[in-house]
């Protein structure tokens, strides 16, 4: 098979490729001269086309997608957020009242800035609530689920620090609370704490690394770590409503039978989940930014102000469950570490689940009830996350703090005497 | 024809529903008029549209008047002002800007800090974002709870902000008004019985320039001004929103309709 210079292939058209020639694009010109240089058409048929997903997603499996949106947006709107904002002490509250007020759409940005930080954990939440569900931690995605956690907790660092950086007296306040956690470790507690504010108080030399962290740091290993979520996740393709491995039965063609092209079907499926939230997006970005102070606390609109001390001080409410947790113990390190405790039960889940099935719909009555108990206990704890730490709140936050932990903790044992229900040979899929 | 009779109850449905929204009304008005609502001063809300350009000039207007002697705007500049107002330059330069200052400029106090701090005991604070601080309600309730309180070195308190440094400088709009307390017997913790001095009333001890309609409607008009300080662009934002949302909407639609078009191969 003879090529133009220009890498072009001459054949005619409808002739088969001779036995192992690569498929080489057909295509002419600047197309066939990148692909010379660049894999990009084999990575379109491996990644897009070729990429077999199966055909029975439901409504749970948008948020993967949107969540990669939402990590767009925050890039975008972020770098636009660093051209005007000032990281110091002096100058960051009043830089962002000059983006609100006074750079061209910089209330746009900035309200899709601090939207899509709440949007994102929403958008995750949902994500790992659908892996709960599914299954879709248990073998062979393991390492899929361990490092989408670990997406987790470099997001939750990304949120936390620039959470800090508008400089308001909530932002001040609760970077003093959160940071002061990490005193609780013994023996180099206080030096740790110190170490991380760069100085005896949350100051200037704080805000000043947060941002580096938020805007540099931090980011290279979110876009790294959802990297190799994605790389690990082709390597084991997508699990479903059903838990079934489509991969075990293919048709002739060596084609998963349950499955479909990621590319043109998913694509266009997942536009439909992109317009659906985006109109929400819209909807809270144009007409409730605040949401009321959970979004943006009222507290925030004060400039920090080491002198007085919001009436009360929580966390944004995506770490409130955590938060709840905290306080639900009198000892404060006991409370620090049943919080890591809360963190590391979602690390180990792939290895607690021992029923023979994978998804909620074959498993019985036991687990139904154990992941209800978790959604109630975790929606919960949030909640209590935003009240007072007093009185009928700390009981009820302690019992959601059991009802959290028995959802892991008790699984290996729940999870084997579960009567489970006979997991069908295909996909269950109804044609629209 | 049958069609015509439930047209033909159609003015005596009016009239029902007239009746019953007036006597309703009426109850209501009659209620606030014999109860004095000052011990719920809590539940007062301050109803601010940011909408409402009127309003929202005449608080401009009264900010001027009464408040920018100590408090600032620090975030707001004059000619967004006039510019989001509707207020001619002409206008803004001859009734609002200060001598000496120039549309461009922001909206700040002539008060010195220093000087401030030690007339109050603490400066004024900035007022930019007090709405979205504090919120709309509390600073109409504020405004409308001044008191006369020999006890203070202004001789002025608040119900909202006890112990205010702030002198009650709506006094010559409002009159001034004294707290009438009634004795109100509590069981303690320990099951003794104690009375308790809780706050029932306000009395009007002289009278102010404004009838109290009128000072309701001034301290609306400030909290409405603020309230747009505090979120300048917010009207365009709501207007802004709805084609925003209407775009997204088709969008949505067209990619639904072309969702659906290729999953009919998936069988």
């Amino acid at each position: 098979m003879a090529t133009t210079e220009r890498g072009a292939e001459l054949r005619a058209p409808g002739e088969p490729l001779p036995p192992g020639a690569t498929p080489v694009s057909k295509k002419r010109g600047f197309w066939a001269w990148l692909n010379k240089r660049m894999p990009v058409d084999e990575f379109i048929a491996s990644q897009l086309t070729g990429y077999y997903a199966p055909k029975n997603f439901n409504i749970w499996y948008f948020f993967g997608s949107l969540a990669m949106l939402v990590l767009v947006i925050q890039l975008a709107t972020g770098i636009f957020l660093a051209m005007f904002y000032k990281p110091s002490a002096a100058g960051a509250f009043d830089s962002v009242q000059f983006i609100m007020r006074e750079v061209d759409w910089g209330w746009l940005i900035r309200y899709i800035h601090s939207t899509g930080a709440s949007a994102f954990f929403i958008v995750v939440y949902l994500h790992m609530f659908r892996g709960l569900m599914y299954g879709s931690y248990r073998q062979p995605r393991e390492l899929l689920w361990l490092i989408g956690m670990l997406v987790y907790f470099a997001l939750m660092a990304e949120a936390f620090m620039g959470y800090v950086l508008p400089w308001g007296n909530m932002s001040f306040w609760g970077a003093q609370v959160i940071v002061n956690i990490f005193g609780t470790v013994p023996a180099i507690g206080p030096g740790l704490v110190q170490w991380i504010r760069g100085d005896y108080g949350i100051a200037d030399a704080t805000l000043n690394r947060f941002f580096a962290l938020h805007v540099a740091a931090v980011p290279i290993i979110l876009l790294l770590l959802v990297m190799l979520h994605l790389v690990a996740l082709r390597q084991t393709g997508s699990n479903n409503p059903d838990g079934i491995e489509i991969k075990e039965r293919k048709g002739a063609d060596g084609k998963p039978l349950d499955g479909i092209p990621f590319h043109p079907y998913y694509t266009v499926k997942d536009i439909v989940g992109v317009g659906v939230f985006f109109i929400i997006f819209a909807l809270v970005l144009f007409y409730v930014p605040t949401v009321h102070g959970l979004f943006l606390e009222q507290a925030n609109f004060e400039p920090a102000n080491l002198l007085s001390t919001p009436a009360e001080i929580h966390p944004v409410w995506y770490f409130t469950p955590y938060y709840a947790i905290l306080r639900a113990v009198p000892s404060k390190s006991m409370g620090a570490l049943l919080m890591l405790l809360a963190l590391v039960s979602l690390l180990v889940l792939p290895w607690l689940d021992r029923s023979p099935v994978k998804s909620i719909r074959y498993k019985g009555w036991i687990s139904r009830l154990m992941l209800a108990v978790f959604v109630i206990s975790f929606v919960g704890l949030g909640y209590l996350g935003l009240q007072p730490a007093e009185g009928v709140y700390v009981i009820l936050a302690r019992i959601f703090a059991v009802g959290y932990f028995a959802f892991f903790w008790l699984m290996p044992f729940y999870s084997r005497i579960d009567r489970v229900k006979p997991v069908p040979e295909r996909v269950v899929y109804h044609a629209h | 024809m049958p069609i015509s009779t439930p047209f033909k109850k159609v003015p005596a449905l009016l009239l029902a529903v007239a009746l019953v929204a007036g006597a309703a009304g009426a109850a209501r008005a009659f209620a606030a008029d014999d109860a004095p609502s000052d011990a719920d001063w809590q539940s007062w809300t301050a109803n601010a549209n940011v909408t409402d350009t009127a309003s929202l000039q005449r608080g401009a207007r009264d900010f001027v008047g009464y408040c920018l002697g100590c408090h600032s705007l620090k975030y707001e500049r004059w000619s967004r002002l006039a510019q989001d107002l509707h207020i001619p330059e002409a206008l803004l330069v001859k009734d609002l800007i200060p001598p000496g200052e120039t549309p461009a400029g922001y909206i700040i106090s002539p008060m010195i800090e220093s000087d401030a701090e030690k007339w109050f005991g603490k400066a004024p604070p900035d007022l930019s974002l007090m709405a979205r601080a504090r919120g709309n309600d509390y600073l109409y309730q504020y405004l409308k709870t001044f008191y006369v309180d020999s006890a203070r070195a202004t001789g002025a308190n608040n119900m909202a902000f006890p112990q205010s440094a702030m002198p009650d400088i709506v006094a010559p709009l409002e009159g001034l008004k004294v707290a009438v307390y009634k004795n109100v017997g509590t069981r303690g913790a320990d099951g003794q019985m104690a009375t308790e001095q809780v706050f029932d009333h306000f009395k009007q001890i002289a009278p102010g320039s404004m009838t109290p309609q009128q000072f309701d409607q001034f301290v609306h008009d400030v909290v409405n001004f603020l309230d747009y300080v505090g979120d300048p662009q917010r009207a365009m934002r709501h207007a802004m929103g709805v084609w925003v949302v209407l775009f997204l909407l088709v969008f949505t639609w067209l990619a639904w309709l072309l969702k659906r078009e290729f999953w009919k191969d998936v069988k």
